[in-house]
């Protein structure tokens, strides 16, 4: 037989990309907004007891809107809840707020997105319609990226399933 | 008898393209249960040519035996079997005693290093025959692309066995998580197919989604959290440079994918309560809308020939797929299957589109034909989502959570068929691959 010795020569260019650094982010990459939900500090003047404090919005007025299973329609008690928040952003006025909206797990990632950009939606529809000027409130779709609740059945499902209102510093900063 | 076995699996690779494969004859196709007995090979240590290279030997053809072992379509049959070992590359072969074990194919090899640098050379015979399967090759590199040289030989046995082309020697970008559920840290990561060579290409301040690589693989498109709304950005593999690419005040982008001539990206945009797909030019910026309906329209990818693009849209009530021309227009739904059906991807062949079904409480990825036939559940979990193709279109790698409290991302990959699904081991938890191509 007849051994074939021709060896064909492929370019030697195996070098590796470029080596990355994994801190070249730094500090400034850094952005309050970016991870999640709640938790405004810095701008509250007071406690819970305080009412015009964002405690007392989160606590008592109630800061949170809940969906049923693939949807973004409003319960009854979602439209109660969101009433409450429009008389008080109505009364404090130096606040402006960022509606976040969310997904539970039961879905694919960009379909979520998109759930959740509806359902902060429909939350901020419903404020402009109570009379909140549009200008105090913009909407964040967090998908299913930050679940609240972590078992996976529907009692968490439930809770992650939400439009979130996120007091942000007023409107003169 | 190489032949034979050979063409059965070929028959499998196949199924997508019978035309292309029947030339090959009347065979016996060897199906045991379902599964396809796979073929047994043998791949001795390469053959140490320096001093320093004995230990790379063994290394080599350990990779080379995990990467055909991996396909599911090969066994290997161990070297405590061995009657003769191969200690000279260029010394005949001693057909009968492989054909002893059983081994149907061979793979030789040798290897010197020196300093840093060093070369490979490879053989492979079919045994039965007694003859060589192609001509030998040879590989030059450096001794840190080894992993790399070993697939590349590897690639060659796949691809002279199957006649399709391989796919080892190729990258993933993936996120990388850490952190507990309700607290993900997410980084955009770059890693070798196998899981080795990870390499973090972003920090994990924001929360990052869904890179999808370019086809030329030297850029990768992902959804960044980082100016506090979701944005699309572009990043550079090389420099690791990154710029947002869209950026609209009061809406969110998300969802991109490159067409394949690596200018324009088609992604979502959200303002509102709506979704629509739009394209974008990725040197001018300029934007075009390409749906308008109130419902939901993500997840776009385009064919490879770049001129029609595949969607999900729940505009029927539920997620479902069409497809439409890459300009836009009046689409065409092609699932019509019970359950809900999302992020739909093109294979690189053209023949299929892979998915992520939810039916019944599990979820699963399947393939159909690009005209919604066939449809072919590969997998199904408590979560599996977002498929992703090999280069050669063979193999899809895909995301898997488990569920619960303690619930966690890993990489899966599974065969066509779906009888060959196998975790992809990484460092950290990791979801949302983007496979990318062949590398040179």
């Amino acid at each position: 037989m007849k051994l074939s010795t021709k060896f064909v020569m492929l370019a030697g260019v195996l070098a590796l990309a470029a080596c990355t650094n994994p801190d070249r982010f730094g500090a400034d990459g850094a952005n309050g907004m970016g991870t999640g939900s709640g938790m405004i500090g810095g701008g509250a003047p007071g406690s819970a007891s305080d009412p015009t404090s964002v405690a007392y919005f989160q606590q008592s007025v109630g800061d949170r809107v809940l969906f049923l299973v693939d949807q973004s329609t409003l319960t009854e008690e979602g439209r109660a809840t969101l009433n409450q928040q429009a008389i008080w952003l109505n009364q404090n006025v130096d606040y402006t707020a960022i509606i976040e909206g969310h997904a539970d797990e039961q879905g694919t990632r960009e379909y979520n997105l998109a759930l959740g950009a509806r359902r902060a939606d429909a939350a901020r529809a419903y404020l402009i319609n109570q009379g909140v000027p549009a200008g105090r409130l913009r909407t964040i779709s967090y998908g299913k990226e930050r679940p609240i609740e972590v078992c996976s059945n529907e009692a968490c499902y439930a809770k992650n399933r939400r439009a979130v209102t996120v007091l942000a510093g007023g409107l003169t900063g | 008898m190489i032949w034979r076995i050979l063409v059965c699996m070929m028959a499998v690779l196949a199924w997508t393209a019978p035309i292309a494969q029947a030339q090959q004859g009347p065979l016996r196709i060897e199906i045991t249960e379902g599964v396809i007995e796979p073929l047994p090979f043998a791949v001795p240590a390469f053959v140490p040519e320096t001093g320093e290279s004995a230990q790379m030997g063994q290394q080599l053809a350990q990779l080379v035996a995990a990467d055909l072992i991996g396909t599911g379509l090969f066994r290997e049959v161990p070297a405590s079997a061995f009657i003769s070992g191969v200690n000279d590359f260029n010394a005949p072969i001693q057909y009968a005693d492989w054909k002893a074990v059983n081994a149907q194919a061979l793979i030789t090899g040798a290897v010197a290093v020196s300093g840093e640098q060093m070369t490979v050379k490879f053989r492979v015979y079919d045994v039965f025959s007694g003859a060589e399967l192609g001509s030998g090759l040879q590989f030059a590199g450096t001794t840190s692309g080894w992993r790399r040289m070993g697939h590349k030989v590897a690639d060659a046995v796949y691809s002279r066995i199957t006649g399709e082309s391989g796919y080892f020697d190729s990258r993933v970008v993936f996120v990388s998580e850490t952190g507990a559920k309700a607290d993900r840290q997410k980084r955009l990561a770059v890693m070798d197919y196998d899981g080795a060579n990870v390499q973090y290409l972003t920090g994990s301040e924001s929360i990052v989604l869904a890179p999808r690589f370019s086809k030329s693989g030297d850029r990768v498109l992902y959804t960044s959290y980082e100016t506090g709304f979701p944005r699309i950005f572009v990043l550079d593999v090389g420099s690791v440079q990154r710029r947002v690419l869209e950026s609209q005040e009061g809406t969110m982008s998300f969802a991109p994918r490159f067409h394949p001539n690596g200018q324009t990206v088609v992604y979502s945009l959200s303002r509102g309560a709506n979704t629509d797909i739009y394209t974008m030019d990725i040197n001018s910026g300029q934007a075009t809308r390409l749906t308008s309906a109130p419902s939901i329209e993500t997840a776009p990818s385009y064919s490879p020939d770049g001129s029609q693009i595949v969607f999900e849209s729940d505009r029927s009530g539920t997620q479902q797929l069409y497809v439409m021309s890459a300009s836009g227009g009046e689409p065409t739904r092609i699932s019509f299957g019970e359950g809900r059906y999302g992020t739909p991807v093109w294979s690189p062949r053209g023949d299929l589109i892979a998915f992520t079904k939810q039916s019944k409480g599990r979820f699963h990825i399947g393939v159909m034909r690009v005209d919604g036939s066939e449809e072919r559940l590969l997998t199904a979990s408590f979560l599996d989502e977002g498929p992703t193709w090999a280069p050669n279109g063979r193999v899809i790698m895909f995301t898997r959570e488990t569920q619960g409290e303690s619930g966690r991302a890993t990489l899966y990959s599974v065969d066509i068929t779906g009888r060959n699904l196998r975790p992809v081991r990484t460092p950290e938890g990791a979801s949302d691959p983007s496979w990318g191509p062949l590398q040179n």
